[in-house]
């Protein structure tokens, strides 16, 4: 069987997903509704520059909508009794984590891309060069994110994983430099920082804007694009570990 | 020698400590139907998910098209499909765009999909439907439709797992036709079923398996022939009334009806016979049969299965 062949399959199940999930209740909840309060939480009260808001609205947008979708998927099919059959027919469970995460990607692309040329639109300076790449490679580690999230435990209670996966986000979220830049940071809160993704992409951003950031720019392409990797294969190895589980 | 298109070679699984199939055997041909029987917990669906390759075997081997599982499971995939336990279509999807799904997965052309979809909609009553979310079908719509979805990549190799169970008569009438054509069209089915009128009226052979272990494989008539030494009577007397001890051999009281298993038929009638007019009562029915299957399933998993 081809990889191309295994490729085509994927889109088959991310026009799956799209269709199901997309507009789910915890998804709609989590991924539209609940950056946007939160970014206006952060604003009010808040006298700070137009590129600085951009950025922290555009990391937010791209964190909570590419890992709204990912994490429940899979426990979601467990309860439905639709994952054994998909996983009985002719495609590895590589194809079908490839597929979830591409849905979790296409659905952070469409949020992103009308906040960005909203606001890009309403007047922002952004070098296009720099953001684009930032924000597709930013998505596509979150995206890889939720494929580890729902790794484990391998429960079929959606619930569970949204739970588990918000504490990630939220812990993530406070340590990035997005509400504190992080040059103001203590230094052990800046170590700290080094190992969440969402510290590279707000940096990256950051550069898009102001062409400044707190580590060099290919630092942060580089990271996140090690990030993505590391959080794919391991979340397919977990789930390839833990599938008898999910049966028993 | 016809061609083995299943061969299972000491089959175990092992969940943690629990033995849940115990070294099995057995394998399964060309163009016939296969039915493996057993109580629930019995091993059924482990073994049709190891046969799948959800399922790894801790230990033994399984050969499909004599392709060795381990090696070629997605080869493998592309020529078999399965219906699982549970009517399992997407709920938030449309009859059509399950079906639609399905062949993508199977690596089909849309317009293939399109064509093969209706042929199986209407063949499966559900055409008026297609549009329709699956959350609003009945089990046993779901039930045909997730037969549809095996059959729509027209596979060699069909694992079914308790295809009419919970089913209303009309579906199981359809899906247990729609079993027999495929057979005659060259397929084979591998069937998990605790239904014993499903097996008899469509197995070629069964394997009847109890707690993990194989108890007996061959044709249902040969493993009837097991209980063949004793016969069955059953009768009914009006008003009902009956003393169980008046009898030798195993007794089953259901509704009005006596059933008495026993290899001294003459010697039972002419009891049950004078108990009737000792007691003054009528008698309004009195057969002798041979076991069933289901009878012979009883007496070689034990009732305490049930």
């Amino acid at each position: 069987m081809s990889k191309l062949s295994q490729f085509s399959r994927s889109l088959a199940i991310v026009k799956k997903d799209m269709l199901i999930f997309y507009l789910k209740g915890p998804v709609v909840i989590m991924g539209l509704l609940f950056p946007f309060f939160l970014f206006g939480a952060f604003l009010i009260g808040r006298d700070l520059s137009h590129e600085y808001l951009f950025v922290a609205l555009i990391a937010m947008t791209a964190f909570f909508t590419s890992t709204a979708v990912g994490p429940t998927i899979i426990p979601w099919e467990a309860r439905s009794k639709t994952f054994e059959r998909l996983i009985s027919s002719p495609v590895s469970i590589t194809t079908v984590l490839f597929g979830d995460m591409q849905a979790s990607f296409y659905f952070g692309i469409i949020i992103t891309s009308f906040i960005s040329l909203t606001a890009i639109f309403l007047g922002i300076g952004v070098n296009l060069l720099i953001f684009i790449p930032v924000v597709l490679l930013s998505i596509l580690t979150f995206s890889a994110m939720t494929i580890l999230m729902s790794s484990y435990p391998p429960t079929d209670v959606p619930a569970d994983v949204m739970m588990l996966s918000s504490l990630v986000k939220f812990t993530l979220l406070f340590i990035s430099g997005i509400f504190v830049p992080l040059e103001k940071l203590p230094w052990y809160a800046r170590a700290v920082s080094a190992i969440s993704p969402l510290t590279y992409m707000v940096d990256a951003l950051r550069y898009s804007v102001s062409m400044r950031g707190y580590f060099p720019l290919w630092l942060d392409l580089i990271a996140l694009l090690l990030f993505s990797l590391i959080f794919f294969f391991s979340g397919v190895f977990i789930h390839k570990r833990v599938l008898e589980k999910r049966f028993t | 020698m016809s061609v083995e298109i299943i061969k299972a070679e000491h089959l175990k699984k092992y969940y943690g400590n629990f033995l849940a199939v115990n070294d099995i055997s057995f394998s399964v041909h060309k163009g016939e139907i296969f039915g493996f029987l057993g109580p629930n917990g019995a091993g059924k669906t482990t073994t049709i998910r190891m046969l799948t390759g959800i399922l790894n075997p801790s230990s033994g081997r399984i050969e499909v098209f004599g392709m060795d599982m381990k090696k070629h499971k997605i080869d493998i995939r592309e020529r078999t499909d399965i219906v699982p336990e549970m009517a399992n279509p997407y709920i938030d999807l449309s009859a059509m765009r399950n079906l639609r799904l399905m062949g993508r997965l199977y690596g089909m052309k849309g317009r293939e999909i399109e064509k093969r979809s209706i042929e199986l909609l209407k063949l499966f009553n559900l055409y008026e439907k297609k549009d329709t979310k699956v959350r609003g079908f009945s089990k046993g719509m779901k039930q045909r439709l997730s037969l549809a979805m095996a059959m729509l990549p027209d596979p060699e190799l069909l694992f079914l797992d308790e295809p009419t169970s919970g089913l209303d008569v009309m579906s199981a009438r359809l899906i247990k036709r729609i079993i027999r054509e495929e057979q005659k069209k060259g397929k084979t089915i591998f069937m998990n079923t605790h239904n014993m009128q499903d097996a008899n009226e469509l197995c070629n052979r069964v394997a009847i398996i109890n707690h993990g272990k194989l108890i007996a494989i061959d044709t249902p008539e040969k493993i009837k022939e097991i209980g063949a030494k004793s016969n069955v009577i059953e009768f009914s007397l009006s008003p009902f009334k009956f003393e169980g001890g008046i009898v030798e051999g195993r007794v089953e009281i259901l509704g009005d009806k006596v059933k008495v298993y026993t290899g001294e038929v003459d010697e039972t009638i002419k009891k049950i016979v004078n108990y009737a007019e000792r007691e003054n009562l009528k008698i309004i029915s009195l057969n002798v049969e041979k076991p069933s299957l289901e009878d012979v399933f009883m007496a070689l998993v034990g009732e305490k299965n049930e």
